[in-house]
């Protein structure tokens, strides 16, 4: 039993629903939000050094006993994404201050701003399948609201498909959720690993396997199921695009990653095999569609797409460094898309304009931003010693002593097109003739500069420490793999 | 019920596939009312006394179920609400509910 779990959701849906009586009054809500993010992150510090000391934390919910009741669980997988999920929050608060506009301000960005975060920490640290699916509505809601904020033209047409998506998707959890119903018995998730280890993963386990995988898939935008992302992403302001890219569709592969390595982890050659495929075909689909975009966004966004195979390619090669590299990948794509969109959200607010083909010359009016983007952008790439480069380099080699030659080569060229396309934005819009105005040229963007700054500054210290870190993770993989500890520390609660 | 479970999903289906936004929306809608029956069908439907304690009974129904569906219900509710209220948005900005017309730019 240990209360301090259930405080990082606990505090920003209070928080939430307290700044909407403050919607008018933009001081109080940054004076709030800052103070309570903060708060957060020291929470999830906390929290993560706890784990880290003492093993998994557990809190049963309302004290009912196990199986029964609703567990909140806190391993190291889960307190890492906790982390990351108010880092992220907090990077994103103080550029949003910087670029939101107080039209969007009073009208309730704030709370729902908060109330994403509470779910999808709820997300991260729910141990039971249904509630599960309740915390993805409360984070998909509030993304629905945040997707469509501003309601522009494009804005409205992308979210309503956006929309019944996932709508679509969550009735498929629901039938997921009451087929595991009918064969084991239970929502626990720890409880229903270890029937399904009684009962052998076979016949219509692995039918309910693979609808979970669809459900999850469609919300991480997987290789069949990633259509909605690039359009809807690249609508709302990028302070939006940023925290969704960081957190949303996280939430999506780290499901994957927690029903694949304590409830589905019988039948590998079945189902980690179909993960793998879909891995390469998401992140070659991914790459093609950046390479043929000229909109600084849409690049961004087909990016992500292909940045999300190499995470489940991780799970799919199933070893404790690809887990381990799995998840460090998680983190660095994380903070380095989320940094990326927000340098797009700079070049809009320079240029007016999201085409490369109408960019032009920033490098001579604007350095410091060009250079700043340019190292995030080879971070993406991979180009050592930034964090990309070790992402990849420990994917790559248990790939290839587990034997999956086909899969290694795809991402390898992937790597390189993404390289590619990096290089397409920055010659397209920072060499060149410069085509802003001189007035344009003048546009001072060092407060939006510092606000991203912990973004680059975050990506080249986790390429420094990679050491440490992977020793930390490589704990966590064997952790994951291994999952009578997440079992028995749960049931015992 | 099982046969219930399917028109609806039928149904849900064939609504979805329509090019008007209104009925996608009630499309959407019938597809949970399936996966909420789906749900009370897989998990059992009443086999003992209500779950009360001082009943004499010794073979109870399972209550799990109805509140896991009270549940879904009241998300899909408020998402219902939500969607309908974005479909006249759009329907008020494009001045269309085609949803070939709102594909989006030609030259995408």
């Amino acid at each position: 039993m240990n209360n301090l779990i259930i405080l990082p959701i606990v505090i920003p849906a209070i928080i939430g629903a307290l700044l909407v009586f403050f919607a008018k009054s933009q001081k109080i809500q940054r004076f709030i939000s800052v103070i309570t993010m903060t708060a957060i992150l020291f929470v999830s510090i906390w929290l993560s050094i706890d784990v880290y000391q003492n093993g998994i934390q557990v809190i049963a919910l309302g004290d009912w006993p196990m199986p029964f009741g609703i567990p909140l669980v806190a391993d190291m997988f889960a307190t890492v994404m906790i982390l990351l999920s108010s880092v992220v929050g907090i990077f994103c608060l103080f550029f949003a201050f910087r670029t939101i506009h107080p039209n969007r301000e009073r009208f309730y960005f704030y709370p729902f701003y908060f109330f994403l975060i509470a779910g999808v920490n709820g997300t991260f640290l729910t141990g039971d399948l249904f509630n599960l699916f309740v915390f993805f509505e409360v984070t998909l809601i509030a993304s629905y609201i945040l997707i469509v904020h501003g309601s522009t033209a494009f804005q409205l047409r992308e979210s309503f498909k956006y929309l019944a998506m996932n709508v679509f998707a969550s009735m498929f959890f629901v039938v997921g959720v009451a087929y595991i119903y009918a064969t084991t018995g239970t929502m626990n998730i720890a409880h229903i690993g270890l029937r399904v280890e009684e009962l052998g993963q076979e016949g219509v386990l692995n039918v309910v396997a693979i609808v979970l995988l669809f459900v999850f898939a469609m919300k991480g935008a997987l290789f069949p199921l990633y259509f909605w992302l690039p359009r809807s992403y690249t609508g709302p302001p990028a302070v939006v695009s940023a925290l969704f890219v960081g957190l949303l569709t996280k939430i999506g592969i780290y499901a994957i990653i927690r029903v694949f390595t304590v409830i589905f982890n019988h039948e590998i050659s079945f189902t980690h095999n179909i993960i793998l495929i879909l891995a390469g075909l998401t992140m070659l689909v991914g790459v093609l569609g950046a390479v043929a975009k000229y909109d600084f966004k849409s690049i961004l966004a087909y990016h992500s797409v292909s940045q999300v195979g190499y995470m489940v390619m991780g799970l799919g090669i199933f070893t404790p460094l690809a887990l381990a590299g799995a998840i460090y990948f998680m983190v660095h794509h994380s903070i380095v898309k989320a940094g990326l969109f927000l340098f797009s959200g700079v070049a809009e607010k320079i240029t007016g304009t999201t085409d490369i083909k109408q960019m032009g010359g920033l490098l001579k009016t604007h350095p410091a931003f060009s250079w700043l983007f340019f190292v995030t952008a080879m971070s993406l790439a991979g180009i050592p010693p930034l964090a990309g480069f070790f992402g990849k380099f420990t994917l790559i080699v248990p790939g290839l002593s587990e034997g999956h030659y086909v899969v290694v080569a795809v991402s390898l060229i992937v790597g390189l097109l993404t390289l590619f396309s990096m290089m397409k934005i920055f010659s397209y819009s920072f060499w060149g003739r410069q085509k802003h105005s001189a007035s344009q040229a003048k546009i001072k963007t060092r407060d939006l500069l510092v606000a991203i700054s912990p973004f680059v500054v975050t990506t080249i210290a986790m390429g420094l420490a990679a050491e440490p870190i992977f020793s930390y993770f490589l704990d966590m993989a064997h952790e994951l793999l291994d999952p009578s500890i997440y079992i028995e520390s749960v049931l015992e609660e | 019920m099982s046969i219930v479970v399917g028109v609806s999903f039928m149904v849900g289906t064939y609504l979805i596939m329509a090019r008007s936004l209104l009925s996608v929306v009630i499309g959407l809608n019938m597809l949970a009312h399936g996966s909420h029956l789906l749900l009370l069908t897989m998990a059992g439907l009443k086999t003992g006394a209500p779950p009360l304690l001082d009943r004499p009974e010794t073979a109870f129904s399972d209550p799990l179920p109805q509140a896991l569906i009270l549940t879904a219900i009241v998300i899909s509710f408020g998402i219902t609400a939500f969607t309908i209220a974005i479909a006249y948005r759009t329907y008020k900005v494009y001045q269309t509910d085609d949803l070939e017309q709102l594909r989006g730019s030609p030259d995408e």
